[in-house]
């Protein structure tokens, strides 16, 4: 299949960007000396036009089967309450923290075993397919659930344009590192840019989302705009937010929490309320707005993967 | 009222306030999404920093020279045994719901909860024997040596919030951070006495005899 040409050329890209910076550099030595002063330049140039129009509500979105018939997290918990630790290990702060990003431009580089090596547009990206509304489950690996309803399509349609080569098991991706935009980077608590991995089976399956809205609307900073994974049947961990990098591989990835921790974090991280997390139970979880917890279902209620790991220990394969 | 009623009317005031700002949150939306993990946070918090705060009463009297203080220790310590109980609930309650079964499961299997339970049952005997009455009873060296738990409390509560957190331990390492310092303090002090028992009577004099001479 052929590739869409992103609708802005890179060049215009590139030219934009030099275009910013020669206006941060003239804005910085018009205010040289004050340095407070040059940092609110910088913040009024990183302004709105940069960061994709909050609330801007995504035309077309079209409603999907495989959504689930459940009662909707509040749209002010999901973007309150959030492990982003990009911005702060802190829940309620990413929210705060994440409010000035600067969503656009922003490319996606595709490459490794693919046949399409490309940077691509995020804007081109969205394009590629009608997106589709997904109310899907998410089961946080911490105990907790929401029920979102995410804006994307599948992530194979990207795949399938890249052309991945046979030999291509794996897919791995990457977060944005800049530590100057994302404060949580200059602590090292993970190890950064973050990296997230996928067989590609689970890749292309259907339920994987490749997503950039959610209630209808744009994706907001603190929920991994411009462009994240929702993985519905695995760790909320393994959605990897604000992508800049995809990468066709033959070798298994090294997930960032799996190298944090790999006694306690797999490359797999399937829900799973028969493999607890070595310091707590994985038996249930607390849906935000609920008193009382409920049980954890296995996939995460998607039964439809299963096959996907069939004859695999998922005890040892967690 | 003297300076000790003053002070002691004080704290508990203060020491209640953690309390109230949690429940005037909870009645005005203001817990966030997940307010009983703010509740279980925010009495684990109080509970180590009432802790903390009654192991550094000692120190402060003797460096400030503020002897009184001794007696306002009681009451932060109440405090701390008060928010341990309120933890203690929040995870017995508002996280297992009282499935006894889960909770025992818990207790054996995982660390962070075995020395957390282990950290507030050796809370229990201590603010029992709070009074002065108990005091009395049991006479100041056996009383004393009985409230030495509190330093196994204060070292396993701060193991475990250290042990709980997933990847960004700066918070409880500065907790055990304040710990060290306290216990140090004890160390040192500890040192100083055992020199000056160990060290042969002349050898203490002779400094005051050389001014003399």
């Amino acid at each position: 299949m052929l590739i869409k040409k992103p609708e802005i050329p890179s060049s215009e890209i590139t030219s934009k960007d030099l275009y910013l910076n020669r206006r941060k550099f003239l804005a910085g030595a018009a205010l040289a000396g004050a340095a407070a002063a040059t940092g609110i330049a910088f913040r009024a140039l990183a302004s709105p036009s940069l960061t994709a129009a909050a609330n801007a509500k995504i035309d077309g979105i079209q409603k999907s089967g495989l959504s689930a018939a459940e009662k909707q997290t509040p749209y002010k918990d999901v973007t309150n309450y959030n492990n982003f630790y990009e911005f702060s290990t802190d829940k309620y702060e990413p929210a705060g923290a994440a409010k000035d990003f600067r969503t656009r431009p922003w490319t996606v580089t595709i490459d490794g075993a693919v046949k399409k090596k490309q940077v691509l547009d995020v804007d081109s990206i969205i394009k590629m397919a009608a997106p589709e509304e997904r109310i899907y489950r998410h089961r946080c690996v911490e105990g907790w659930s929401i029920v979102v309803p995410w804006v994307g399509f599948s992530l194979s349609e990207l795949i399938k344009r890249a052309e991945p080569l046979g030999k291509a098991r794996f897919v791995e991706f990457t977060t944005l590192y800049d530590p100057k935009q994302m404060p949580g980077q200059r602590v090292a608590v993970l190890k950064w840019p973050y990296v997230e991995g996928l067989r590609m089976d689970e890749a292309m399956h259907p339920l994987a989302l490749l997503c950039f809205g959610m209630y209808g609307e744009v994706l907001p900073n603190q929920d991994g705009a411009p462009l994240r994974l929702v993985m519905p049947w695995k760790y909320g961990f393994k959605s990897v937010k604000s992508i800049v990098r995809i990468r066709f591989t033959d070798d298994q990835p090294m997930n960032s929490w799996q190298l944090s921790a790999p006694n306690e974090y797999g490359f797999y991280s399937n829900v799973n309320p028969n493999v607890d997390h070595p310091r707590w139970s994985q038996a249930k979880e607390r849906r935000l707005g609920e008193f009382s917890k409920r049980p954890t279902l296995m996939f995460n209620g998607y039964d439809q993967v299963a096959s996907l790991y069939s004859g695999m220990d998922l005890k040892k394969n967690f | 009222m003297n300076r000790t009623q003053i002070t002691k009317v004080l704290i508990f005031l203060a020491a209640l306030v953690p309390l109230g700002r949690l429940a005037w949150k909870a009645f005005h939306d203001g817990l966030g999404a997940n307010p009983i993990e703010v509740i279980t946070h925010s009495t684990g918090d109080w509970t180590l920093i009432l802790i903390l705060t009654t192991l550094s009463i000692t120190p402060l009297r003797k460096l400030t020279r503020q002897y009184w203080l001794i007696g306002v220790r009681r009451t932060i310590g109440l405090f701390a045994f008060f928010y341990g109980v309120l933890h203690f609930t929040t995870y017995i309650w508002l996280d297992k719901f009282f499935d006894w079964h889960e909770i025992i499961k818990d207790v054996a299997k995982r660390p962070f909860i075995t020395i957390g339970f282990s950290a507030f049952v050796l809370l229990i005997p201590l603010a029992i024997t709070s009074t002065a009455g108990w005091i009395r009873r049991m006479g100041g060296k056996n009383w004393q040596r009985l409230h030495k738990l509190i330093y196994v409390t204060a070292v396993l509560g701060v193991i475990h919030y250290i042990w709980l957190v997933k990847a960004d331990k700066h918070k409880p390492l500065q907790y055990a951070f304040v710990l060290g310092v306290l216990l140090l303090y004890r160390v040192g002090t500890w040192a100083l006495e055992m020199r000056k028992k160990t060290a042969p009577p002349s050898a203490r004099r002779r400094p005051v005899e050389a001014t003399e001479a």
